[in-house]
């Protein structure tokens, strides 16, 4: 492809000409080819990269696939996906990790990158064999149990030394089992009311503070999954005061959502960590403001219909997320007038890479980088209305009017989604 | 009143709950009549669906279905989840397609009755008979006309204003506590909440008058017109909530001495089934003082409140 964005925005505000031929970008600056994209008022940003996605193949093709997976993220501006490893089989070998790369590859619209089991089978028990995922052709880099919490202390504490073999990082889904037993929603006022069994922040805390310590002690890289609680912030800041390798992700839902949702009983709004308190909320917003948050993971977890149109505690855990995590992490940053699109650009996009330790995502935005691009539009204004790309209908944010759209996408050179329509395959 | 479910207690203004209590007060005359029956419910069909074993409240909405002269038909089935067999949905739209018009509703999910009603599975009528650890609204009804009736005889248009209610044992899990509270509470009530801390979510205590761990303490500070005893589930029993049942019974248990020390008059409720020995003694149980069997005989008649008044909406819509 060949192609100029002219007068896009650039993350640092700066509004430039932006050339692209073959599957890079070859300047910044000068108007090159013939085919020109009239880009005035669009912000370009290094394409994103989501470290925790469920595209629940192979096992669970019902919610989604990799391709329609591939699709949503597509459409949410984003060029890497991480599908997590709670698939059936289970991705804990090297087998159905490369299966998944190469459904991605089949797939055409975004890098997916698997991530790795900790353990056979999510069992909390034994390791899977994490060196030949990392050797396999998925060349796997982040191992998690999502889903799941590695609640064994030595098995988290093994997990952890192990990585170092190959600069590996575990990313862990914090949930105290026992003080979690059967819980359904935040453990609060509201779940007081509505007599459902609590899930309390202290199950999520005393796991982070825990895995810290442990991170300190291998010397070890720990990512810290869909923080849902203020408390959570204070045990990762005084971990990164202490310079332990702890990096933290909070998800779009729970940057926006709170636990008064679940008066619907609706269990559209039920999802694992629950829904948590304004207070929460207003915590997590500016933890990811100063960077005590490093990343948005959507945890993009589609579920088909049956799984929600029944009662609550019957329900699953999980809501969609690919396609509306772009505008909420705008409405955070940008609308509210306390961050920039560079930060923006960090949380969705070059943190991510970074930590996944994927070269070709997050670039800079620069002459020989290559084109892995999104353009948004931070004037329009979309009202969610169903679940979009995905397989799935577990829509939280259906009737909500978001700020911002992804207008194009651009994988590897070439555009994904156009004026937000899909292109199919790069 | 425009009332089309029943689904929580919180739902009913004071003026809807006064009104079906005095309904409850012409129903109870009905009970006493020769021939205990009205057309009220005439050609209406009403399904009892019980996902939870429930003899007491079943029987009880069953023998005020047939009083109102419905045709009643009861469904039983236990466990709902997908995976074990037929889901809720597909369960209640076959009970729409043999066109039921009310369906009273036991299940083991909280939310369930509001997830019903709220949903385009059923257009009729849904009646909450106890939904998990939330609510069971008409066992609230038949508490509060019990505590009326006792307290102020024929007491038509009248609340429970200045009525001082203690309601003891697992707050936490109890459907009839949160029910009662929200009830008691709309009819101007005074309910205080006693239960040791691992029964007594916060958040309840905070919206009652007063919330106490130790019940001697509550005693001495208060004067109650009513003790409501809650039943202690089994399943707590080796959860970690208290220690044994020995020590429950000697710190929240009603016995005897407890009891001498109240005002003479305080009435002794349980919504059955009772454990003797555990949270109530049978001292307490058999006294003159106790309302266990005056609850059930007002349950039929608080139940037939309900479904009048929920039939009575269909005819005005």
């Amino acid at each position: 492809m060949s192609v100029t964005l002219k007068n896009v925005t650039l993350p640092n505000g700066n509004t430039s000409n932006v050339s692209i031929d073959g599957e890079y970008i070859t300047s910044v600056g000068h108007d090159e080819h013939c085919e020109i994209l009239d880009c005035t008022g669009l912000v370009l940003l290094p394409g994103f990269v989501d470290l925790h996605t469920h595209l629940r193949q192979p096992g669970f093709e019902q919610s989604e696939t990799v391709l329609t997976g591939s699709q949503a993220a597509a459409k949410g501006g984003y060029t890497a996906v991480h599908p997590m490893a709670n698939t059936m089989p289970v991705a804990d070998n090297a087998g159905v990790v490369e299966q998944v790369q190469r459904l991605g590859e089949e797939a055409g619209l975004v890098e997916v990158q698997p991530i790795g089991a900790v353990t056979v089978g999510l069992e909390g028990e034994k390791l899977s064999e994490m060196g030949s995922m990392h050797d396999s052709k998925a060349r796997v880099t982040i191992f998690s149990d999502d889903g799941k919490c590695v609640s064994d202390a030595l098995v988290m504490r093994r997990a952890l030394a192990y990585v170092k073999t190959f600069d590996g990082v575990i990313a862990q889904h914090a949930q105290e089992p026992r003080l979690t037993q059967n819980a359904q929603m935040n453990d609060g006022a509201v779940s007081a009311e509505l007599g459902l069994a609590g899930w309390p922040g202290v199950a999520e805390e005393s796991i982070i503070a825990r895995d810290i310590m442990l991170a300190e002690l291998t010397g070890s890289r720990l990512h810290v999954c869909h923080v849902s609680t203020k408390g959570s912030i204070e045990q990762i800041r005084l971990g990164k005061a202490r310079g332990v390798q702890v990096t933290a992700e909070v998800t779009p839902h729970h940057l926006l959502l709170t636990d008064e949702l679940a008066r619907t009983y609706d269990p559209v709004y039920k999802v694992n960590p629950p829904l948590r308190t304004q207070a929460d909320v207003e915590a997590l917003r500016e933890a990811l403001i100063d960077g005590t948050i490093d990343v948005i993971g959507t945890d993009h977890a589609p579920h088909p219909d049956e799984a929600k149109q029944c009662e609550w505690s019957n329900a699953a855990f999980g809501m969609l997320g690919l396609e509306t995590a772009a505008s909420i992490a705008q409405l955070v940053l940008i609308d509210s007038g306390k961050s920039s699109w560079e930060r923006l650009a960090q949380v969705l996009s070059i943190v991510p890479a970074q930590i996944s330790g994927l070269a070709t995502q997050g670039q800079e935005i620069a002459a020989g980088s290559l084109a892995n691009l999104t353009l948004i539009d931070p004037n329009a204004r979309t009202t969610v209305v169903d679940g979009g790309a995905s397989k799935s209908n577990n829509q939280p944010f259906r009737g909500m009017e978001l700020p911002g759209r992804v207008t194009h996408t651009i994988f590897k050179g070439k555009f994904t989604v156009r004026d937000g329509v899909l292109t199919g395959k790069a | 009143m425009n009332l089309k479910h029943l689904v929580s207690a919180a739902d009913l203004n004071r003026m809807d709950a006064i009104e079906l209590l005095d309904t409850t007060a012409e129903m109870a005359a009905v009970s006493e009549r020769d021939v205990k029956k009205l057309p009220t419910l005439r050609g209406k069909t009403v399904v009892n669906l019980f996902y939870e074993d429930s003899t007491r409240t079943r029987v009880s909405f069953e023998v005020a279905e047939k009083r109102l002269s419905a045709d009643v038909v009861n469904v039983s089935s236990k466990g709902s989840s997908v995976s074990k067999g037929e889901s809720l949905k597909d369960t209640v739209q076959t009970l729409a397609a043999i066109s039921a018009d009310i369906v009273v509703m036991r299940h083991s999910s909280s939310g369930a009755a509001h997830t019903l009603a709220n949903s385009d599975w059923f257009d009729g009528s849904v009646i909450n008979a106890g939904d998990g650890t939330h609510e069971h609204p008409t066992q609230a009804l038949l508490d509060a006309y019990t505590l009326r009736s006792r307290l102020f005889g024929a007491a038509s248009g009248k609340g429970l204003d200045g009525v001082n209610v203690a309601i003891v044992g697992d707050i936490a899990h109890s459907r009839v506590a949160r029910s009662n509270l929200f009830l008691l509470k709309t009819l101007g009530a005074q309910v205080h909440l006693i239960a040791p801390p691992t029964l007594l979510p916060k958040a309840l205590g905070q919206q009652a008058a007063s919330s106490f761990h130790n019940f001697d303490h509550a005693i001495d500070e208060h004067n109650f017109d009513a003790v409501m005893m809650l039943r202690v589930q089994s399943e707590r029993m080796n959860a970690a909530f208290f220690p044994s049942e020995a020590e429950y019974a000697k710190l929240w248990g009603l016995n005897r001495e407890r009891f001498e020390r109240m005002n003479p008059g305080t009435l002794v409720m349980h919504p059955g089934p009772m454990n003797r020995g555990l949270e109530i003694d049978s001292f307490c149980a058999d006294s003159p003082n106790s309302t266990v069997l005056d609850q059930v005989k007002n349950g039929v008649s608080a139940r037939m409140a309900v479904l009048y008044h929920l039939v009575g909406n269909e005819r005005n819509a």
